[in-house]
Formats: C-alpha cells, structure tokens, sequence
C-alpha cells in the first residue's frame, strides 16, 4: 500500500510538469504584462516611457529572456536571478503587483479558505448524491424517483453562477426578515479575525454555509445519476437475489451486499467532483466576496500575471491529483478483488 | 430473434415491415416523452433566437427612446434596463450568441475528441500511451483557468466565435475518452479485419469504420457538449473573462442583473437565468431520449 501510494505519487509529477509547461506557454505567449505596464504609465504621464524603466521592469519580471527559459527559471530557480523565483526552491516567484505583493503568503493564505469551502462542498455533493441515487434505485419508477431525477436534470442546467446569485440574495432576505444575521452572505470570516486555527475555523462556519450549499447542489446531479444506474445493476444482479433467497433482511441487504459493490463506480467520479468543484469556488468565491484562490486567479488572469496564475494551476493540479490517488485507495477498500502492493 | 421471444410478438413481427436502424432509433426515440417535449421546447428556443429579431422592433442596443428600467408590458415583454435596452431583443441576442458559441464547441470538440480517441484506440501502444498521458494533462489544467486566460488575453473586443474556438480546443477531452473506449472493442471486430484483408488503409479504417459505428455515443456526446457549452460560456462571461459589451450573451445579461433577485427588477435576474437552465436542460433530456433509443442492448419490447 505505501509502495503504491508511493509509486502513484512519482507518476503525479511528469503530469503535472505537462500541465504546467502547457499552461505556462499558453499564458505566457497570450500575455505581455511589460506592454500593459508600460502603456498604463503612458496613459498616466502622459509622456513616452524611457527605455531604463522598461529594462528593469523586465529584468524583475524575468521578461528579459525567452519563454521556456522563463518557464525553466520558474521551476528551478537555477541561474542568474533576483533569489524571489523557483518552485523547487519554494518560491512562487515575482508578482506584477509589485514587491508588496507575495505570491506565497497569498497563496498559503488563500489556499486553506479555498481547501475549506471545496473539501466541504465536494464531500456534501458525494453524500446527497448518493443517498438521493439510491433512493431513486430502490424506489425505481416510483414517483419519488422522478421526482428526484427531474430535481437532478434541473440542478445540472443550473449554471453555479446563477444558483449562487440567488442563493445569497435570497440569504440577504431571510436575514431581513430574521432581523438577524443567521447566514453570512460577505466574506470567508469575520473581518480581523484572530485566533488559532480552531476558532477561525468555528468563526467561518456561519459564512461557509450558503456557498457550500451552492457547490453541494452544483455538483450532486452528474454523481446521483452514476450512483442510481449502478445501484440498479447491483439490486438485479445474481447474488444480491441470494442473499434475499436465504433470507436476509432487506436492510441488510442493501447495506452490507448492494450499496457496497454500487459505490465502486462512484469512487470514479470522486476527483471528477474534487475538479468541478475547484472551478465552482472560483465562480462562488467571487459572488461571495471571499478572499481564496478561484478569485487571486481570476485577478491574475486579468492582470496578466503568469506567474500567480502558474500559482494556481499548480495548486489545483496537486488538489485534483490526490483526490484521484485517494480514489484508488478507496477502489481498494471498497473492492477486496483489487489488491495494491 | 423477437420471432422466437414471445408468441405474443410473432404476429407484431410479421406485421410490420423491415424497418432500417435509424428508422427504429426515430421511433424509439419519439416514444420518449420527456425528449420529444424537450426537442420541441429546444427547437421554439432556437427560432426564437435566430428568426425572432426579424421579427421584433427592436434590437438589443441602448436606444434613448426606450425609457430605463420599465417593467415587463405589452411594449417591453420582458422590461428594460437601466441604460434603456429592451430585454426582449437584448434576450434574443444573448441567446443567439450562446446558441452559436454552444453548436460550433459542440461540433468542434466533437470532431477533434472522436478522431483522438479513435487514432488512441486504434493504434493501441505507444501511441495508445502517449495520447492518455496528453489526456491527463489535460484533466489537471484547471478548464476556467486556461480558458479564461486565454479569452481575457484577447487583445480587441472579445466575440462569439473567439468564445467557441477556445471552448472547443480545451473541451473535446471527455469525448475522446468515451470514443476510445468503444473503439478499443470495436476493432477487434471481424469487420474490422475484414476491411483490412481488402486493403483499406488506417485512415479509411478509422474515419469510414470505426468512427460511424460509435456513432450512437458521439450523437450523445454532442448533446451533452451544447449543455456543457453554454454553461461554460455564460459562467466565463459572468466573470467578464468572455463576450464583452456591447455584444451581450446570457451570461452577461445575469452579471449586469447583479443583486435583483428579489427587488423590482427580478425579470433582469430570472428571464435570462431561466433561459440557460432550459437549453441545458431540454438538451439532456434530448441527449438521454437518444441513449435510450440509440442502445442496440435495448429490447424492442416497451414495458
């Protein structure tokens, strides 16, 4: 088992020097932040740039060398730089924010706001996915059952960003007809909040509902729909009809033989919710005024910031290459034909 | 093979003529009820995007006779907005922008995700490993990401057709999975070997043998694709990373909404959102009523 989690996790790393080599072109090339920089002066002086101010802006932005040598400076920090840049050596590198802004304490900040909210909503989403899937497989035909498909197909048309719009104005209004603030509708936490990570984390409980509810509704239907068929599969196939033959009882039966073999093929589609749900957060993080990691990529996209955007490429990608390492470890578990050495 | 099942259906056979397999795919499908309701919903929707601006007077840019928000009326069925825009034309507008972007990503994608996934499929091997490996890239770059960054990267004033084609080059991934599966079944097929033994080269293998006969699974990928679409491309023009002003789309009629969910100016807030959960709505009916019809395991017996 340690040897394959071990095995599995050297085999992340070729993918997700893929993933960024890919996206560091693609955001590289589409991308000048120099020239945005450089007009943006222009436009607020009102006077041609000199040459100088461009050469240090590229040297401290790295834009004095080709892509893949800035790609390569990115990843390795080797080489003639100012020692704020190099993933191996723990540095995200320079932001084009300025020297104010540090990509890292952002990114070590935000990320466990945003950890927090998907981990919340992606395990929500699993659970209501498969209670509703199996309900609908046992009562089959039933109206139950078509009832809970038709809520499903509805949720999967509904665009988050719209779900999330009216689920916090529709928050804004019970907590105006409450006279109270039961659900809070801005922010991930109470503005200057401090304490240890405990009482952050009760702090934010009352601001994580809602967008958690958003998310969980988001992502369920897809799962539901897998959970139901397989279900189905398991209820008609040969030896959960022996079980009832020698008269176990129902309960049991559903429990113990059924629901166990059905949730296999749902472990699937566990790192499928992990990834939709890293996309939702940037969607709800941004109606909900959070300060995570979907809305610090969503600014970096529109400042052309590669390197903060390379920060979150990266994060998202190790987030989605453990819930898919922590998938097979689940096959494991739940299929005791699949043996891991 | 139905001769035998039953006596019951030995006089139906006999009866009825030889039908060919799209025929019966037709047929099947159109006993599908909540399909057919959802094809006829999804068809009025794409009339009233592409013909009813001919129709209606007016279009969907700021006009100064028309007054700021007015509440939906005989003149504004659907009200107007601050600036002074009818939400009945901007809405046709909008939703012929997101028809466009949804059809061209859904044969796009379609067309790079099959030949993928039948190439991977087909040659197995090395060349089998590297096209997967690709693949898992691809499920690792965060899709808003990359497509946002390319969409906001773009220089002049960002259309529909920017929209589609960066939709479509990062979105064929599910296909290609779902073809590839298929194909790896499909080719050691005798036909396969058949058209072979007579000659036929790889491509002719691959785009006149394999490809039609997964056909049933790329006509639902497709559809799956429109809704996948228009969710993608609102949810990016809601972020402002899409089709910008004073072009307009479904997602940006709900962004400029902003906060009236529940104040005087709800219809800015529910039409269009309403609009893009019936696409992607009508749309997965429809895709389901084809898997239905479409699956060879089905019994012609309805029950």
């Amino acid at each position: 088992m340690v040897v394959f989690i071990i095995r599995r996790t050297l085999m992340m790393i070729p993918v997700l020097l893929g993933a960024t080599i890919l996206c560091f072109a693609l955001v590289d090339l589409s991308n000048d932040p120099v020239q945005d920089r450089v007009f943006e002066i222009e436009q607020s002086t009102g006077e041609p740039v000199p040459q100088s101010t461009i050469d240090a802006l590229e040297s401290s932005w790295y834009y004095d060398r080709s892509v893949p040598e800035r790609y390569w400076i990115w990843l390795t920090g080797l080489g003639d730089t100012n020692g704020d840049i190099g993933l191996l050596q723990g540095k995200w590198g320079p932001s084009i924010e300025g020297s104010a802004m540090d990509i890292s304490y952002e990114v070590s900040t935000r990320f466990w706001i945003t950890l927090r909210l998907v981990l919340f909503a992606t395990l929500a989403s699993i659970g209501i996915a498969i209670l509703a899937g199996v309900v609908s497989a046992v009562k089959q035909y039933s109206r139950t059952d078509y009832t809970l498909t038709f809520v499903g197909f509805l949720f999967l048309a509904m665009p988050v960003f719209w779900l999330g719009s009216l689920f916090k104005e529709g928050a804004v209004q019970i907590n105006k007809v409450l006279g109270s603030t039961v659900f809070q509708t801005y922010g991930s936490g109470t503005t200057g909040f401090r304490g240890n990570g405990w009482e952050v984390f009760v702090d934010s409980l009352p601001f994580l509902i809602v967008p958690t509810l958003v998310l969980m509704l988001g992502g369920y239907a897809a799962i539901s729909r897998y959970q139901r068929a397989s279900m189905l599969e398991v209820m008609n196939s040969d030896y959960v009809r022996l079980a009832r033959a020698k008269g176990v009882r129902n309960g049991t039966v559903m429990r113990r033989h059924a629901l166990r073999t059905a949730l296999i093929p749902v472990a699937t589609f566990a790192p499928l919710a992990l990834s939709g749900a890293m996309g939702g957060a940037m969607v709800t993080e941004r109606i909900f005024g959070w300060r995570g990691l979907g809305v610090y990529s969503l600014d970096a996209i529109n400042a052309g910031d590669t390197f903060a955007v390379m920060a979150y490429v990266l994060i998202s990608g190790v987030v989605v290459l453990v819930g898919v390492l922590i998938s097979d470890i689940l096959y494991g578990v739940l299929d005791p034909r699949i043996r891991y050495e | 093979m139905s001769n035998t099942a039953a006596p019951r259906l030995d006089a139906e056979a006999m009866a009825t003529k030889e039908r060919g397999q799209w025929e019966m795919v037709a047929r099947r499908f159109f006993r599908h009820r909540a399909a057919v309701v959802s094809l006829v919903i999804f068809l009025v929707i794409v009339l009233f995007a592409y013909v009813g601006p001919f129709l209606w007077k007016w279009d969907y840019k700021i006009h100064s006779e028309i007054p700021s928000w007015a509440s939906p009326s005989l003149d504004h069925p659907f009200g107007t907005d601050k600036a002074g825009r009818d939400m009945l034309g901007a809405m046709m507008q909008a939703t012929k922008q997101s028809l466009n972007v949804a059809l061209v990503v859904a044969i796009g994608s379609t067309v790079i995700g099959a030949l993928y996934g039948a190439v991977a499929g087909f040659y197995r091997g090395w060349v089998d490993s590297v096209l997967m490996r690709f693949l898992d890239i691809m499920f690792v770059i965060p899709f808003l990401v990359i497509t946002g960054a390319l969409a906001g990267a773009i220089d002049t004033s960002v259309r529909w057709y920017h929209m589609a084609i960066i939709l479509a080059v990062f979105g064929w991934t599910s296909i290609a999975r779902a073809v590839r599966a298929e194909v790896l079944s499909l080719r050691e097929k005798e036909f396969i070997e058949a058209a072979r033994s007579a000659g036929g080269s790889d491509w002719h293998i691959i785009t006149k043998h394999l490809i039609p006969n997964t056909m049933s699974v790329i006509i639902v990928s497709v559809t799956l694709q429109i809704a996948f679409a228009i969710l993608s491309e609102t949810t990016l023009s809601f972020l402002g990373l899409g089709i910008q002003s004073p072009d307009t789309s479904l997602g940006l009629l709900i962004e400029a909404a902003g906060a009236s969910a529940f104040n005087e100016h709800w219809y800015l807030f529910y039409i269009p959102g309403v609009m893009i959960i019936l696409i992607a709505l009508t749309i997965n009916f429809i895709g389901d009523g084809l898997r239905d019809a479409m699956d060879p395991r089905q019994t012609m017996v309805r029950r």
